[in-house]
């Protein structure tokens, strides 16, 4: 047996399916967050159940990559799988219309009336027992957030049975859903709440654009204040503190130098270790992705988080759309951008709501090319910002203009038109706190979990391959890119290689080099543009295909070579 | 009066009448319920062309400009919700 989730987007279907299962997954307040299916388990009856959470879709036309995933899903049913419709209750008569094309494909239905608690502040009344009897089918209220109605919706899974109409043609089901309605709901005075008018405000363009702008600056600040408090009161000091005793100890106990001490311990520094350029595997290899990248990641998924739960996102959509259209994208298309400075890998998967491949593969390569994720301005605050904020000015500022100006050349050369925006927006709520929590520790997690193997691996590999004089061979077929066009030194290859695997190990390569102001900047954004991390590179894989990957790539190596040029040129 | 929602200016409100363009434009508005003789407020419109939001029952939903010309409202008073 098996349980299917399905409704429209942003009805709460993944928060009912952590519910039910007990899994982690990311939900968020907008339309299109789940983009892949995710399955977990549940005990039902005393055997172990699969759980799927479809993505939401709006209808069963197979139009989008959701919709075809959700109906692939449908049909290859077992005889004693169900299919729980979780309904926006606040949203009844359109969320219906997804219901009964369920009906229309005789599929065994049991509803989810999520967002029960919702329905009260809005002066929404709905009878539910009527609803039942008229749907015939098992109807059941729930707050998933609160879990309200979990368990009765657990419990009443074995009343579900086949429940089949005739196709219907659109007029005829709105028609009977417009029946429906007019006999279970009532619809109340509403409430004109703070919220709505804030919601209102950040619409209209004359209050919408300086909330916007605010909005931005507050979400930079905060995230520099947080990462820098916990880089300076919390990481540091615990390594230096705590951490540098055990490492002395260790050191001395490997005999201060050899191969063993230099791939465990790293180089020391003036007698003694230096977390950043000592370059072993306890020593820079857990320094970086703990104290000088791990903290930009949290401050930033707090914030995101808080974006999303909100439901602010899909506003930046709206602002944004005229605007996105000239990179042949439409405004729903920021909020895959704006995933993309904590991560790329979530930042491209979501893409899978924008309905062409032509969309697809211009965002996804932008993202690639030009959005630094946390990692890669871990590395620049770093490196860069050492010499003055203006030089980190000017890597962030060549990002942004390359991502324009790339945009407008893609959308000008791709065959194909930028479809319209057509989005749903929700309303907003306030986040609870451990719903963030929840979320922001997740995502640690999947940072954690990709960086740390990488991170040591790539450590281990330099110190290896620099042992046998391979780097310095790659160095001379590769420097007179380096050199002669982008007027860097010969060594800066090693951080451009090991760049392939993670942009953060930069830190450790190119930081004791000795480099000037203008080549540092001109190194920094290089390595930021010339290729996205080797994870970011699998889901391009993944998601566009080899052809359209090696194509992405090649745009990604001459454009850092011409960035890296034209920067030597100008600076 | 009939306008397009284009042409309809924020906070009125009226009846959609028409709605003009290719068939998989219309249906993928009706599945997110923008269909014909359903009550519809528009919210505001974007600067320089950009998109449309309007609202119909509890939904706010937004539009690209090239597609909420083409979808007409019979405008009554103001806030006939």
């Amino acid at each position: 047996m098996k349980i299917l989730l399905a409704g429209n987007p942003n009805v709460g279907k993944s928060v009912v399916f952590s519910r039910l299962t007990g899994a982690k997954v990311i939900t968020s307040n907008y339309p299109g967050t789940t983009v892949a299916l995710a399955k977990g388990y549940m005990q039902y009856q005393g055997e172990t159940v699969e759980v799927i959470d479809l993505p939401g879709t709006y209808s069963l036309r197979g139009s989008g990559i959701d919709e075809q995933v959700a109906m692939e899903m449908f049909a290859g049913m077992g005889d004693d799988d169900v299919v729980v419709d979780v309904i926006d209750a606040t949203n009844l008569e359109r969320n219906l219309n997804l219901t009964f094309q369920l009906f229309e494909q005789n599929i065994p239905v049991i509803i989810a009336l999520n967002m029960w608690d919702e329905t009260k502040h809005q002066g929404i009344s709905i009878d539910v027992a009527k609803l039942e009897k008229l749907l015939d089918v098992p109807v059941v209220s729930t707050s998933a957030i609160s879990g309200k109605g979990i368990l009765q919706l657990i419990n009443r899974i074995p009343e579900v049975r086949n429940k089949y109409i005739a196709p219907l043609s659109t007029h005829e089901r709105w028609g009977r859903i417009g029946d429906i309605i007019s006999q279970v709901q009532v619809l109340g005075y509403k409430h004109h709440t703070f919220l709505e008018r804030l919601d209102e405000l950040s619409l209209k363009p004359l209050t919408g654009i300086p909330i916007a702008i605010g909005v931005i600056w507050i979400i930079f600040k905060v995230v520099r204040f947080i990462g820098e408090g916990l880089i300076n009161y919390v990481f540091d000091p615990a390594f230096q503190e705590l951490y540098r005793p055990a490492m002395a100890k260790l050191s001395v106990l490997l005999g201060e130098s050899g191969i063993i001490h230099n791939i465990i311990i790293g180089k020391l520094i003036e007698g003694s270790i230096d977390f950043e350029q000592s370059f072993g595997l306890l020593t820079t290899g857990l320094y970086v992705p703990f104290a000088m990248v791990l903290p930009y990641v949290v401050a930033f998924y707090l914030m995101l988080g808080l974006l999303e739960d909100f439901g602010y996102l899909p506003r930046l959509s709206i602002l944004s759309d005229n605007f996105m259209h000239k990179l042949g994208l439409h405004g729903q298309a920021i909020i895959p951008m704006i995933l993309g400075f904590g991560c790329a890998v979530p930042g491209m998967l979501a893409t899978r709501p924008l309905k062409t491949k032509r969309e697809r593969f211009i965002a996804i390569t932008l993202i690639a090319i030009a959005i630094p994720c946390a990692s890669q301005s871990a590395m620049i605050f770093n490196l860069v910002g050492r010499y003055g904020t203006q030089y980190v000015a000017i890597v962030y500022g060549t990002l942004a203009v390359l991502w324009i100006f790339f945009g407008y050349i893609l959308n000008k050369i791709m065959k194909g038109l930028s479809p319209e925006l057509l989005m749903e927006i929700p309303p907003y709520r306030l986040p609870s706190a451990s719903m963030i929590l929840k979320k922001l520790r997740m995502r640690v997690t999947f940072f954690v979990r990709e960086a740390i193997p990488y991170m040591l691996l790539g450590i281990l590999l330099i110190n290896f391959l620099y042992a046998m004089g391979v780097i310095a061979y790659l160095g001379e077929i590769i420097a007179p890119v380096v050199t002669e066009l982008m007027g860097l030194p010969q060594e800066v290859v090693t951080a451009l290689l090991m760049g392939f695997l993670r942009k953060d190990i930069a830190i450790g390569v190119l930081g004791p080099m000795g480099l000037t102001a203008e080549q540092m900047t001109i190194a920094a954004t290089v390595l930021t543009i010339y290729f996205p991390c080797i994870a970011a590179f699998a889901i391009m894989f993944k998601e566009l295909g080899l052809k359209s990957m090696l194509k992405s790539t090649a745009i990604m190596i001459s454009l850092a070579i011409i960035v890296g040029t034209l920067m030597n040129l100008i600076m | 009066m009939k306008k397009s929602l284009v042409e309809m200016k924020a906070g009125e409100a009226g009846i959609i009448t028409d709605i003009q363009g290719g068939h998989k434009v219309r249906d993928h508005l009706d599945s997110l319920g923008v269909r014909m003789n359903k009550k519809v407020e528009k919210i505001s419109h974007m600067l320089m062309k950009g998109p449309v939001t309007i609202r119909i029952d509890n939904l706010k939903i937004a539009i690209g400009r090239g597609m909420a010309a083409k979808i007409f409202v019979k405008v009554g008073s103001k806030n006939t919700q």
